[in-house]
């Protein structure tokens, strides 16, 4: 006996409705949130919170260029020293321990690493630079980002590298090049869009970082001259501001949330673009 | 007529797997030699050993010898670089690099070569003339080498692999992935280059045997079962799997 067709049509129809809602959720907490921090951050911005320093509870102007450099600063660093790193473990890993013991311990470890908690990547930074140092500072949390970026880096460059086909590979050794000109020359170029996007998305995801920098970059209301000292930061300010019964302290953290949320919206959009763009090659 | 390659109890293993079993078999010089015979016999697995490009992976390994002008170059003092500049090696897709037409050529050059930029591009353009390609891209030098067409681009990847001076060509399939026009032009091309090199060509297609080589080596299942002048193989096989292969009753 055929099964009746208003069946498979009712069923079809409510998968199709429940996933439309579900997907609606998730648009809608992001729009809700884009929305707030929009309203309540635009009026935070201005030409003095970019180049001003923060002022004290009840003083009036003040801005947050130390935390904004602070911020810059931290993750140019963690991107110089995690990139690096991390795409040479994901060439290792595509490269030359795809079916090694080797390569299998050390994926697993990036797995583990990607999966670990960022505040405790922060007490790790902590017991390891601060307190040997004997006080906080933006190194520490430069190092802090960079160890959470390497995970990130690594696997992506990993899965890029891999998916270039192994044809090009052999035809790049059969003309004669060494396996590191092959792998630098040809394999890095035929992935570079999506090297670069694993690196885009890894900066993405360490800027917007609160807990790792407490325990180690903790803040500052000073500009950062040097960075070896407690360095002002835009989470950490978010966080203690937000935090305070200060009516303009917590304006001024509604304008980092806004300028933070736009850095990495802007970040991965660019992302984004260079995947499309990789794609229609 | 002068032998350029002989393999001497050539075995390959695939880890445990045995691929070619005491392989011999000696390929004329200047001429060109097919090898033909059913999917997985180990046609390329065969002249993926003779410039070591196996090597690439894990758990492959080959034993006998190869021996290229009499010298055994699966010997551990081989330079495989320099192997692999003497022995080219078309493959079955077409793989230009992610770079200019210009720059796919000059890749190799600059790999062997130290050259002054104009003598470069005398190279590069003789290479590319040499793979009947000159007329067809001379105004496109600098576009990526992804833009041309299937055809085209396997003749990029000809033209790269001459213009390192190899005396070997080793082609894997070279047109199975290109349409039929593309593909006369290539046995052309095959027929022109056999002049100049020693060409060995892996294909499935029989016709395509007959109509390019000199000789013809019939594989199965990791042995070779006959080998001769192609006319012989086609009109008059000693064996009977070479005459049941070549009339289609398997494989």
């Amino acid at each position: 006996m055929r099964r009746p067709a208003s069946f498979r049509r009712l069923s079809d129809l409510s998968i199709k409705v429940l996933s439309s809602l579900a997907a609606l959720v998730g648009l809608a907490a992001l729009a809700w949130i884009l929305a707030v921090v929009l309203e309540r951050g635009w009026n935070a911005i201005n030409w003095e919170f970019f180049t001003a320093l923060p002022t004290p509870p009840g003083v009036a102007g003040g801005g947050l260029s130390n935390a904004i450099v602070g911020t810059l600063f931290m993750t140019v660093l963690a991107t110089a020293v995690g990139v690096p790193v991390g795409m040479m473990a994901g060439v290792y890993l595509a490269e030359f321990g795809r079916t090694t013991k080797l390569g299998s311990a050390v994926r697993f470890t990036v797995n583990m690493l990607m999966g670990v908690p960022s505040i405790i990547v922060g007490l790790f930074v902590y017991t390891f630079l601060v307190l040997p140092a004997g006080h906080f500072s933006g190194y520490a949390g430069a190092i802090a980002l960079a160890v959470l970026m390497l995970p990130v880096v690594a696997r992506t460059s990993e899965d890029m590298l891999g998916l270039v086909p192994n044809a090009l590979r052999e035809s790049a050794l059969a003309l004669g090049a060494p396996r590191w000109k092959a792998t630098l020359g040809i394999v890095f170029r035929a992935a570079k869009t999506g090297l670069v996007t694993g690196v885009i998305l890894a900066v993405a995801r360490v800027a917007g970082e609160t807990a790792p920098l407490l325990f180690t970059a903790l803040n500052s209301p000073y500009w950062p001259s040097s960075l070896n000292q407690p360095t002002a930061n835009l989470t950490v300010t978010i966080f203690n501001y937000a935090m305070s019964p200060y009516p303009d302290w917590q304006q001024a953290a509604w304008g980092a949330s806004l300028l933070i949320t736009a850095g990495v919206l802007v970040t991965t959009l660019t992302a984004r673009f260079l995947v499309g763009e990789a794609r229609r090659q | 007529m002068k032998t350029k390659i002989s393999t001497r109890n050539l075995s390959f293993f695939y880890g445990d797997h045995q691929a070619l079993a005491d392989n011999n078999l000696d390929i004329a010089e200047n001429r060109v030699t097919a090898i033909i015979g059913p999917s997985g016999c180990g046609k390329s697995t065969h002249i993926r050993v003779y410039n070591r490009i196996y090597e690439l992976y894990r758990g492959q390994k080959a034993t006998g010898e190869v021996l290229i002008d009499s010298r055994n170059v699966l010997s551990p003092d081989e330079d495989v670089i320099e192997l692999r500049r003497r022995v080219g090696m078309i493959f079955q897709k077409p793989t230009p690099f992610p770079m200019s037409v210009f720059d796919n050529v000059a890749y190799g050059l600059k790999l062997h070569y130290r050259l002054s930029a104009s003598e470069l591009g005398d190279r590069v353009e003789a290479a590319l003339r040499s793979a009947a390609l000159w007329d067809e891209v001379s105004g496109k030098l600098s576009l990526p080498g992804l833009n041309l067409s299937g055809g085209q681009q396997q003749r990029l990847c000809i033209a790269r692999a001459i213009a390192v001076e190899p005396e070997v060509l080793l082609m894997d399939e070279p047109t199975s992935a290109i349409d039929p026009v593309a593909t006369a032009k290539i046995e052309d091309l095959i027929a022109s280059l056999k002049e100049r090199y020693t060409i060995v060509i892996v294909t499935h297609n029989m016709q395509q045997a007959a109509r390019v080589s000199d000789f013809t080596a019939f594989f199965y299942q990791g042995e070779i079962v006959e080998f001769g002048p192609t006319k012989q193989i086609f009109t008059n096989p000693v064996k009977r799997q070479t005459e049941d292969y070549i009339t289609g009753r398997f494989g």
